[in-house]
């Protein structure tokens, strides 16, 4: 691991906001492991990383949605500790988040203020004194936007601006900004721009996370880089290169051994052509052959997730045409593609995956009713030996399979998904990020597994934005970016760089 | 096993009716005579069969409000077609029952399947309108005893091995919902939809037909019970069970039959009618004034719901904890 922080020795300004060595686990996962940030005024710093590099779970630190397990956290030189959101937002720390958490139904000038509101006579809330400050708020954000005007009503780029607004309603040292530019246009990226140079000159340190590079470039001065929880490097953004940012974020040690294959695809068993959404991502073609494994690699947003809910038949495509063995197939209901034999096991366990209130058997089984059926009632022991079958291959760690599936961690919770849908006996299966969110034996579980379900004649699509699982797993590689397919790596030109560049859209090396 | 049984809320629930039934027989020896828990449980019975309905509602997380009012008119509707047509036998104005409770309670099902309207609001709805309709259809009218034939008031009260027909009724759909509940694909996909319906949505299972069943099933059963309970009270007007729909969801609650979906069983909303039955019965017994008696089935819903929400409590701060790790 290389520490990169040469610059800075000369004027050794006083960070606002330091944090050091800070650790944060979950239950299976160690989301933060030592590491470190420093917010400077005046001045941008960049947070840079893949999906699930600790980011977000730094941003919660920083805004006092977690306490850390261990580690410092120094406002203006002075040890601080964060019991609750709250606190943080009255030491002058403001997020405008991914999502911006606003209300639809409430005018702009309410989101402003909500919580904050200007009071009058009797302690109520002074909608005059709210509007006139509201109105100033948004003109200081250079934002055309009448503050009584209903939120619902404001497109995404007014609703940051309303969110960024509402970050300077109250005297904030700190501005956490966590991909603002995901949802906007390029006008609209450069009126966010002015704006952060504004907030500069007002001497605010303003975290700024963003997965595009030519943003960082444009706009940091400083940049910390995480990988898997743990520091990268960090440094004054003009002693960097993009090259060795993309190596800072995806270089590690060779600490996940994958399962050795010798891939013998068959004969092409699933083809896509053209498929389409309106908003979500347009014309995905590709084949899968039986044996195979397709990685589909890119950044979050990218489409991934959307397209295979639609080839699962979650949500309709407008244009497209699915083909297994060559033979034309509509699929309009996850029950229509189940009984073709695709499978999705979904990204969002919590979610989608699991009903997570009644017995792991009851789960396994639920898409497989139908096979344990004894004259048309519900069988319980053929249930049960089903589950068992699946969930012994997967080596599922439980007390008993009517355990509820909430009393799991989220590893054996992952198995518990990806054995109903083994269950089902498919010849198709879309796994999305399979490991996210798992300890390393789990993974390595699931990893072994799905070697050998390839190995076996199932075809596998495997959606996954860990590099090292993407490398070490598939045959072929599908980067999509935007909803559109940007390239196809074979197995020898799969490389961390190759695969960071296609997705983020730097087009030189 | 066995420890875990004792431990469940139905034992819990069945423990609580013991001591409740011992406390009041304490004071009043007589109120644990055969003949009188006999009646008692025939009291009870149309607050069974109710609830079990709501209950196959619930676990899909929705509600249906309109089962006392469907009760209403299909009770009209039966005991009209009686005075009209004295010489209908009895099991084709059953038959009648059940298809207009039915088509209720598909009325219901569509409406929040195909229009996607919250439940709440649905039976809200349909509940006013059933009991307008039972306005329109009698023009205010009572139907009395004496207009109904008597093989129509003499069905319910048919004894059997010293229990009334009633009686009867409701334990057979009581074993035929543990069947329907426990042992088909079908009640799998109740808990599945209320459990998780995203997740069902992944497993095949479409959410808005699963519903779309509990509803008819619910009102079927409401159908029925309007039969029942004009024939036993020989009496129809506009008002009968007016407001009973909240005292099945109540017995739905209190049988641990959770409101946000997903969780309960048959023997829970079984035991729930019968703990709000035996209080709605002993109270009279014991003296208490009638408004008295409002008020302490009003406590003891919100100590049944208190006590569940306890007890479901530690498994949201998994889920929380849980949604943690992923995020």
């Amino acid at each position: 691991m290389t520490l990169n922080q040469s610059a800075s020795a000369l004027s050794q300004p006083q960070p606002v906001m330091a944090i050091s060595n800070v650790s944060k686990s979950f239950p299976g996962v160690k989301a933060l492991n030592q590491v470190s940030l420093e917010l400077y005024a005046g001045e941008v710093t960049a947070l840079i990383g893949e999906n699930g590099a600790g980011k977000s779970t730094m941003v919660k630190v920083l805004t006092g949605i977690y306490q850390p397990d261990e580690g410092e956290i120094q406002l203006n030189g002075v040890k601080t500790t964060f019991h609750s959101a709250h606190a943080a937002a009255n030491a002058g720390i403001t997020a405008i988040h991914q999502e911006t958490v606003l209300f639809d139904e409430l005018s702009v000038a309410e989101n402003i203020f909500l919580g904050n509101a200007p009071k009058g006579r009797f302690g109520l809330i002074s909608t005059s004194t709210m509007r006139q400050q509201a109105r100033a708020l948004l003109q200081r954000v250079n934002a055309n936007i009448n503050p009584d005007t209903p939120l619902r009503e404001l497109g995404i780029a007014n609703k940051h601006l309303v969110a960024v607004a509402r970050a300077l309603s109250v005297d904030s040292k700190v501005v956490i900004m966590d991909e603002p530019t995901a949802a906007l246009s390029l006008k609209e990226i450069e009126e966010l721009y002015t704006l952060i140079n504004q907030l500069k000159q007002e001497g605010k340190a303003i975290l700024f996370i963003s997965h595009k590079f030519e943003e960082i470039f444009a706009i940091a001065d400083r940049y910390a880089v995480y990988r898997d929880g743990e520091m990268a490097g960090s440094g004054h953004i003009d002693t960097a290169s993009q090259q060795e940012l993309v190596n800072m974020m995806v270089g590690r040690p060779v600490d996940q051994v994958f399962p050795p294959r010798q891939p013998t695809h068959g004969k092409a068993l699933l083809r896509v052509e053209g498929y389409s959404h309106p908003t979500e991502f347009a014309n995905i073609s590709f084949t899968l052959k039986q044996g195979e494994i397709l990685g589909f690699y890119g950044l979050v947003g990218a489409g991934r997730t959307e397209f295979m809910q639609s080839l699962f038949g979650i949500t309709k495509h407008t244009a497209g045409k699915v083909f297994i063995d060559a033979e034309e197939i509509e699929i309009n209901t996850p029950g229509q593609a189940i009984a073709r034999g695709i499978v999705y096991v979904p990204e969002d366990r919590g979610h989608h995956g699991t009903i997570s209130n009644t017995p792991i058997f009851h789960n396994v089984s639920l898409p497989s009713l139908g096979k344990t059926l004894k004259r048309k009632l519900l069988n319980p022991p053929a249930e049960l030996s089903l589950t068992r079958t699946f969930t012994e291959r997967l080596e599922l760690r439980a007390a008993a399979l009517d355990q509820q599936v909430n009393k799991l961690s989220g590893g054996n919770q992952q198995k518990v998904v990806i054995s109903k849908w083994l269950a089902t006996e498919p010849r198709i299966i879309i796994l999305d990020e399979p490991t996210k969110g798992i300890d390393i034996g789990s993974k390595a579980a699931v990893h072994q597994f799905t070697a050998e379900l390839a190995a076996k004649g199932m075809a596998v699509i495997l959606v996954s934005s860990e590099i090292p699982e993407i490398i070490g797993m598939s045959d072929r590689t599908i980067v999509m970016r935007d909803g559109r397919i940007c390239a196809e790596l074979s197995k020898p030109e799969m490389t961390p760089e190759a695969l960071v560049q296609a997705a983020a859209g730097i087009t030189h090396a | 096993m066995l420890i875990r049984a004792l431990k469940s809320r139905e034992m819990i629930l069945a423990l609580a009716i013991a001591i409740l039934i011992g406390l009041i027989a304490m004071q009043f020896p007589g109120f644990i005579a055969p003949d009188n828990l006999a009646d008692a449980f025939n009291d009870t019975s149309p607050l069974i069969i109710l609830a079990l309905g709501q209950m196959i509602v619930i676990l899909t997380r929705c509600i249906d409000l309109s089962v006392a009012a469907n009760l209403a008119l299909t009770g009209m509707l039966v005991a009209m077609i009686n005075t009209q047509f004295p010489a209908l036998p009895i099991p084709v104005l059953i038959t009648i029952a059940i298809a207009a409770g039915t088509v209720m309670g598909a009325i219901n099902g569509l409406l929040t399947w195909k229009l996607d309207i919250p439940p709440i609001v649905v039976t809200l709805g349909t509940m006013t309108i059933y009991r307008g309709l039972i306005f329109l259809l009698s023009e205010g009218q009572w139907i009395n005893a004496h207009e109904m034939s008597d093989s129509f008031k003499a069905l319910p009260r048919h004894e059997f091995l010293s229990l009334p027909l009633l009686s009867w009724i409701a334990i057979a759909i009581t074993l035929a919902f543990i069947v329907l509940v426990a042992r088909t694909p079908l009640g799998r996909a109740f808990y599945a939809v209320g459990g998780n319906p995203n997740a069902a949505v992944y497993a095949g299972i479409d959410v808005g037909r699963t519903q779309f069943l509990a509803f008819t099933l619910c009102g079927a059963l409401a159908g029925l019970t309007g039969y029942l309970w004009v024939s036993r009270y020989a009496v129809a007007y506009v008002d009968i069970a007016g407001g009973f729909e909240l005292d099945v969801v109540a017995a739905c609650v209190i049988g641990g039959i959770s409101i946000a979906g997903g969780v309960g069983t048959v023997i829970g909303a079984f035991l729930g009618a019968i703990f709000l039955g035996v209080i709605k019965n002993a109270l009279p017994v014991i003296g208490i004034s009638p408004f008295a008696q409002l008020a302490i089935s009003g406590a003891a819903i919100i100590i049944a719901v208190a006590f569940n929400a306890r007890s479901s409590r530690r498994k949201g701060r998994l889920i929380l904890k849980h949604e943690e790790a992923v995020g």
